[in-house]
């Protein structure tokens, strides 16, 4: 953004408060299954907390954070695992995302359900993140920011 | 919930939605629906809603804020009407 005077004060409060909404976001996304919340909620919290940092100063300092090139490529991996965790249910022998075919040794239905929740939405959460940002970074592109 | 909170959230939702429509600063609008969505986040809680309420907060007052003032530092800040 237009980062005109840099004010440390207002850097290193962003700074600080990163983190904490970082770890928010995590939370939400691994309680997403018998909480409210889940994938996409705790994904816009996580590029909530990229993008204070991308606001508060230029993208000098955000690239050490999140470099804005790997933006694209990790969304395509998020929409790879989502489908990627469906099509391997659909391969062996169930439906798309039935999740009591999952190929994962040692684990009764209830709990292979639990965990390719938590795997879908694992995938869900690192699209938003990463498409959010993307949306920020194409919208402040062409300007002479920081 | 109290109807009362509920009245007084209710106030609230359409001072900031009258203020957003009328303020010639845009800035003051975009900070306005800001409060607009957060109001709302709390009234689709008492309403019992919580993770549509939960949705509202993150997207509406966080990420929506956000990209409405980076069009607004991309355009001008005033309104013409």
């Amino acid at each position: 953004m237009t980062n005109r005077s840099p004010s440390p004060i207002i850097l290193l409060g962003t700074r600080f408060l990163s983190p904490y909404i970082m770890v928010f976001g995590f939370y939400v996304i691994f309680h997403g299954h018998y909480s409210p919340g889940g994938g996409f909620q705790g994904g816009t919290l996580l590029a909530v907390s990229l993008l204070l940092i991308r606001i508060a100063s230029g993208t000098q300092i955000a690239n050490l954070q999140f470099k804005d090139y790997l933006a694209t490529p990790y969304a395509a991996l998020g929409v790879v695992i989502y489908f990627g965790t469906g099509l391997v249910a659909m391969i062996m022998g169930g439906y798309f995302l039935d999740y009591e075919q999952l190929p994962i040794p040692g684990l009764e239905a209830a709990d292979l359900r639990y965990w390719g929740i938590l795997i879908i939405e694992l995938g869900i959460g690192l699209t938003v993140m990463t498409v959010l940002t993307l949306i920020y970074d194409n919208m402040v592109k062409g300007e002479d920011y920081a | 919930m109290f109807w009362q909170l509920e009245l007084i959230l209710f106030i609230f939702l359409l001072i900031t939605a009258l203020i957003a429509l009328e303020s010639k600063d845009l800035l003051v609008a975009a900070v306005m629906l800001t409060l607009f969505s957060f109001l709302m986040a709390l009234l689709f809680t008492t309403m019992g809603a919580v993770d549509v309420g939960f949705t509202e907060a993150v997207v509406g007052a966080g990420v929506t804020g956000i990209l409405l003032i980076v069009a607004i530092y991309q355009t001008t800040y005033k309104t013409e009407d």
